[in-house]
């Protein structure tokens, strides 16, 4: 199984790629305020989102 | 033209995507139907070889995962990128390179794949030519994806981004190392043909590696970043856990990529590597919940919109398939069950739960977001008509899906039955013949969930007609 010896430095130079993008994003201040940054999609929009609805009255 | 540049987001590679979707979604369906159907009826094969079930099997394989799915992906992949970031896709002209070189790649599929050109590599069967085109649009999607998470106008990275975004890298790696291989030239340039630069169980490590990654991050992951901005956006609500959706992001991307091994479980990989894949498999079960329960949870305290809203019906339905093919996932990688479950239909059930009802739905759900917003309009031409879609490809789902669950176990338990003197209770065919009646009811299955998908090109042709393209202005950013 000589391919493990590719496939497990490629996986572990991957999670440690995958570590430090988490430390960039933990301490670029990418989750500070972070239940805000589920409204503000919601903001912005091209449109109001609810009219694909065929309406009930109630 | 270059004043309104400014102004406007780029909508147009994002409205083309979206119609080729679309139709190849129907063509990929409609193949799949085709060998179906060959599987109940051989003299469906027509003696042609160009239509025998090996050689359009792949076809139906690319299409509907690469075309359908990797149009989609792109379409909602350009248009949430845009509009989260609040900027213009970055260097235009790769995206329309993307756009044009994408179905290339699907028209070299087309034509090589019914002549019998292959790799033999299960969902990387193109040829050499093939792969390195796709490896150039890969680079002009990774260029346009990350230079417009670059030019971002909104510091925050959404988390539907980052699911993109992993799965754009992922893909790139996957792809490039699986594909590698050795030209051969002795029927000339026009007949392709290379040979893997790995042999034997370490190409099947290889394979594996990349078949499941593919399931992991083509399929899985970009389809989570659609799931994030449309299911909030559809039902005007943020995501029940903004929190957790970070979470489940960090977590999936830190776990998957040693789920492969499953797949090769009682073959001659080495026990040890089969059951570090298993027990991967297994920790899979909870990031894979916890977004499912996330996505779910958005509705809380709305639930009342799913009772009216057809497109809000697609993407939710669509989660419960996530959640039941990540949970059925896991325990067929469990190897005792594997045992049981591996070479059946149950395999094929399993896939196409995921396959129909998690990446299907979630893509008709945004794409009917999506194509009505392209044209200027709010909702789709004929709103009813996606109901019945909904419930079409709903019961589709249930027929092929049940109907394989049931052929798969009674053939894994045929197989294994022995006679007290150690003979086999059953020969193959026997196991093949008592099959054709679940064939047949999948072939019912999938005619309806095809039915449901004509229905979207007829609605979407008609929503084009009657609305016109326009290109959505970018808002200003309140400055605080």
């Amino acid at each position: 199984m000589e391919i493990l010896y590719v496939l497990i430095p490629v996986s572990v130079l991957l999670v440690l790629a995958i570590l430090a993008l988490l430390g960039w994003a933990i301490h670029g201040g990418q989750f500070e305020d972070i239940e805000a940054e589920g409204h503000r999609i919601l903001q912005v929009g091209e449109d109001n989102s609810q009219d694909n609805v065929e309406r009930h009255q109630d | 033209m270059a004043s309104t540049h400014s102004a406007t987001y780029n909508d147009g590679v994002v409205r083309a995507f979206a119609i080729c979707a679309v139709v190849y979604g129907v063509v990929g369906m409609a193949v799949g139907v085709l060998i179906a159907s060959q599987l109940a009826w051989p003299e469906l094969n027509f003696g042609i070889p160009w239509l025998t079930y090996g050689r359009l099997r792949p076809l139906h394989t690319n299409a509907v995962i690469f075309a359908f799915g990797g149009c989609t992906l792109f379409a909602t992949s350009y248009h949430v990128v845009q509009r989260t970031c609040q900027t213009r896709l970055f260097a235009g002209p790769l995206a329309t390179f993307t756009l044009i070189g994408w179905n290339l790649v699907i028209l070299a599929a087309v034509v090589t794949l019914p002549l019998g050109y292959t790799s033999g590599k299960e969902y990387a069967e193109l040829e050499w030519p093939i792969d390195i085109l796709i490896t150039l649009v890969w680079v002009a999607y990774a260029i346009v994806f990350f230079g417009t998470i670059g030019t971002r106008k909104i510091r925050h990275i959404y988390v539907a981004n980052w699911f993109f975004g992993a799965f754009i890298i992922a893909v790139a790696l996957l792809h490039i190392v699986n594909s590698a291989a050795i030209p051969v030239f002795s029927e000339g340039l026009l007949s392709p043909k290379s040979y893997s630069a790995y042999s034997g169980v370490q190409d099947a490590m290889i394979q594996w590696w990349y078949g499941h990654n593919a399931v992991g991050f083509f399929l899985t992951a970009a389809f989570l970043g659609m799931m994030y901005y449309y299911i909030p956006k559809q039902a005007g609500m943020p995501v029940y856990s903004y929190r957790l959706s970070i979470v489940h992001f960090w977590a999936l991307i830190f776990t998957y990529m040693w789920a492969g091994p499953h797949h090769l479980h009682y073959t001659a990989l080495p026990d040890w590597t089969q059951s570090v894949g298993m027990v991967f498999s297994l920790i899979l079960l909870a990031p894979s919940w916890g977004g499912m329960i996330n996505g779910i949870m958005t509705l809380s305290g709305a639930w009342y919109k799913l009772r009216d809203d057809a497109i809000l019906k697609f993407l939710i339905v669509a989660l419960s398939f996530y959640g039941m093919s990540t949970f059925e996932g896991p325990m067929m990688s469990i190897k005792t069950v594997n045992s049981l479950s591996h070479y059946t239909d149950w395999t094929v059930g399993h896939v196409h739960s995921g396959a129909l009802g998690w990446v299907g739905l979630i893509s008709m759900g945004s794409l009917y977001y999506l194509i009505p917003r392209m044209f200027g309009r709010t909702t789709m031409y004929s709103v009813p008509a996606i109901s019945l879609h909904f419930w079409a490809a709903t019961i589709g789902i249930v027929l092929y899906i049940a109907a394989m669950w049931i052929a798969g176990v009674m053939q894994g338990l045929m197989w294994r039955a022995v006679n007290p003197d150690g003979t086999l209770v059953y020969t193959f065919v026997e196991s093949v013949k008592a099959t054709y009646p679940f064939y047949v009811i999948r072939v019912a299955g999938g005619l309806l969930y095809l039915g449901g998908m004509i229905l979207m090109l007829w609605n979407t042709v008609m929503t084009a007609l009657a609305g016109r393209a326009v290109n959505a202005p970018i808002p200003q950013p309140a400055h605080a």
